[in-house]
């Protein structure tokens, strides 16, 4: 843009006829002031709920029923009365058995089985993928019947082992999101490790486990949440037995059951969100990472 | 270890070609009894919580079955209630494709023009891009009773700040004819995950083809008509299809704000009576199949539900396949 200064044989473009003129200057500028007060004014919305949420969730009773927005006085003791209106750590406790199981059983039964997908070849892999990917996209719904017909005559409703074992045997987003990163491990990496003698199974664990460490981490956090923020399932499997709710179940039935005020519900709800919230930031890089690999990439 | 000569085709019985090629044979199972012992977990999973279902569905269907006695063949009954007596499966099924033709094409542009405010941003791309992702995040749960709380008719800041500047705000939740939108609005605002695909999408279109287009004297909107939504065009059809499974499914969110609103508005209420509160208009199909089957336990006839709900998605999911050559295989562009 501006003239060049340096010592080196450039075309000996005239200056003048570089400049933008100013007209052009000018409109750019307006626009770009418009493009980021656009930008700014939807950030803001986006940000809203979440403050008008943390502000009532800090409000006497009868002043979230008001209209005013500031809390007068700050009532952190609202946190403390969560607990007393319902049994938040029970809650906690069976979510976090839930997600926990859940995430390393997925681990454990769907990265040998994205692996063979990914790098092993076999006659039927491309129609067991097409069948792993219509297992991804078809709606729980379909077959939620038969299953919960299966969990009852197993005796295992009221509990959330129905959530949690079937993700001892392969997850079909998890497996279809690794396979996609395996996919793009340089095969030469496998072929040294197999020069040398190495077992499929020592490549897996020696090689593409520490090469695919960000999939991992991504698929990981995906099923971590899913699983902490599920309320289908809980609430089908675990709905009518309290002692095995989760804290989505809990938070839903939060108000109706509790007869509470919107400051102590809101105060519940921004306890449910912050552990997500609080992990996002402690792994922002592998959360943008692997939504980019869900998606499309040409 | 596979690097046998194929050299031995002579038929010849001689000792050391029978023992190579049993070396061969040998290798052969080793991979692949590896296959089989990989794959095993989904074999198991794949068999027992998804094929076996999906053909127990199907046989339900036909049945009568209430969980505590035998299930009882009752032929096409189920279909014929269905298709033809159900006075609720017209409103769900109303529900269900007013989201499909209202909400996916809503987010997907909503989602689209965020990303690309995001890629002109002047600075702080980082910032905006968490504020947007963030609520993407929010356990629905909560997100919802949130919203209930936000968009409360006669105490939520939405109405207030309305009043504020001399617009009655509607009821929201409480109103059959605003609690869709009301339920948009909450989708909307857990755009991040199609928002962040399109990001990706836009800052991989090539540079060049802008540089080119500008210089053949194309402007803002048509560098965007021309080289933007081509370029872009896979994720636009992945975002919307993914959308559409989405709409299909949606449960939580309407569970939660019908049984909340329908509790706030009369404290005695009867859960099985508020799923779809106000008037059916928040009864989507996965709610009525919900309330049928785990509510009214007429499982065989939520099973009809479920394989009609199979057959609609599976010709959804099949479109996908179909054109997943286009993004599966292109994805990292390995192999």
């Amino acid at each position: 843009m501006s003239t060049h200064t340096s010592a080196l044989p450039v075309a000996p473009a005239p200056p003048a006829a570089r400049a933008v003129p100013r007209a052009v200057r000018r409109r750019r500028f307006l626009v770009g002031v418009a493009e980021q007060s656009l930008l700014i004014a939807a950030a803001i919305v986006f940000i809203a709920p979440i403050v008008f949420i943390a502000l009532t969730s800090l409000m006497t009773t009868d002043q979230a029923l008001s209209p005013r927005v500031w809390p007068e006085p700050f009532r952190w003791s609202n946190y403390a009365d969560v607990f007393d209106q319902a049994p938040m750590l029970r809650y906690t406790l069976n979510t976090m058995i839930y997600s926990t199981l859940a995430t390393l059983g997925m681990l454990v039964s769907s990265i040998p089985v994205a692996y063979a997908l990914a790098r092993l070849r076999w006659r039927g892999r491309d129609f067991v993928f097409v069948l792993v990917l219509v297992a991804m996209m078809l709606p729980p719904q379909v077959t939620i019947v038969p299953l919960y017909v299966l969990w009852a005559k197993l005796d295992l409703v009221g509990t959330l082992w129905p959530l949690i074992i079937p993700n001892w045997f392969g997850d079909a987003f998890s497996i279809f999101l690794l396979r996609q990163f395996f996919m793009t491990i340089p095969e030469s990496y496998l072929d040294a490790a197999r020069v040398d003698g190495c077992s499929e199974l020592r490549i897996l664990l020696s090689v593409v486990l520490r090469l695919a460490k960000p999939a991992i981490a991504a698929v990981a956090l995906f099923m971590f949440l899913l699983t902490f923020s599920d309320f289908f399932g809980p609430y089908l499997y675990a709905g009518d037995e309290e002692s095995s709710w989760t804290l989505s179940v809990g938070l839903a039935q939060f108000r109706t059951l509790h007869q509470v005020q919107w400051n102590i519900t809101m105060a519940a709800t921004l306890m449910v969100m912050a552990p997500v919230i609080v992990l996002f930031f402690l792994s922002q890089k592998a959360f943008v990472e692997g939504v980019t690999l869900t998606g499309v990439k040409e | 270890m596979s690097l046998a000569p194929a050299s031995d085709r002579t038929g010849r019985p001689s000792v050391p070609a029978d023992a190579r090629r049993r070396a061969r044979r040998r290798a052969q199972w080793r991979r692949r009894l590896t296959v089989l012992a990989f794959m095993s977990p989904w074999l198991v999973g794949f068999t027992a919580f998804f094929a076996y279902p999906l053909v127990s569905t199907v046989y339900l269907s036909f049945t009568h079955y209430d969980l505590l006695s035998p299930s009882r063949w009752i032929g096409l009954a189920n279909y014929r209630y269905l298709f033809s007596q159900d006075k609720q499966i017209w409103p769900a099924v109303y529900n269900t494709l007013w989201l499909v033709a209202i909400l996916v094409p809503l987010k997907v542009m909503f989602a689209f023009g965020v990303a690309l405010m995001l890629t002109r941003a002047r600075r702080g791309i980082g910032f905006f891009r968490t504020v947007f992702y963030l609520p993407a995040l929010a356990p629905p749960v909560a997100a919802t009773l949130g919203f209930v709380y936000l968009l409360n008719p006669a105490t939520g800041p939405v109405n207030g700040a309305l009043g504020l500047i001399g617009i009655e705000g509607p009821l929201w939740f409480n109103d059959p004819g605003w609690s869709k939108p009301a339920l948009t609005l909450l989708l909307l605002w857990g755009v991040g995950n199609t928002m962040i695909i399109f990001l990706a999408a836009l800052i991989d279109v090539p540079k060049h083809l802008y540089e080119s287009a500008e210089l053949d004297g194309a402007g803002a909107w048509r560098r965007l008509r021309w080289v933007t939504l081509p370029s872009i065009s896979p994720v636009i059809l992945f975002s919307v299809v993914i959308g559409t499974i989405e709409a299909l499914q949606l449960f939580t969110q309407a569970f939660v704000a019908s049984t909340i609103a329908a509790g706030s508005a009369s404290s005695a209420g009867d859960p099985a009576n508020d799923l779809g509160y106000p008037e059916d208009s928040t009864l989507f199909y996965p709610v009525l199949l919900f309330q049928q089957g785990f509510r009214f336990f007429n499982m065989g006839y939520a099973a009809a539900m479920a394989v009609l709900l199979f057959v609609v998605s599976f010709a959804i999911t099949l479109v996908i396949v179909r054109n997943s050559r286009r993004w599966v295989h292109y994805a990292g562009g390995g192999t």
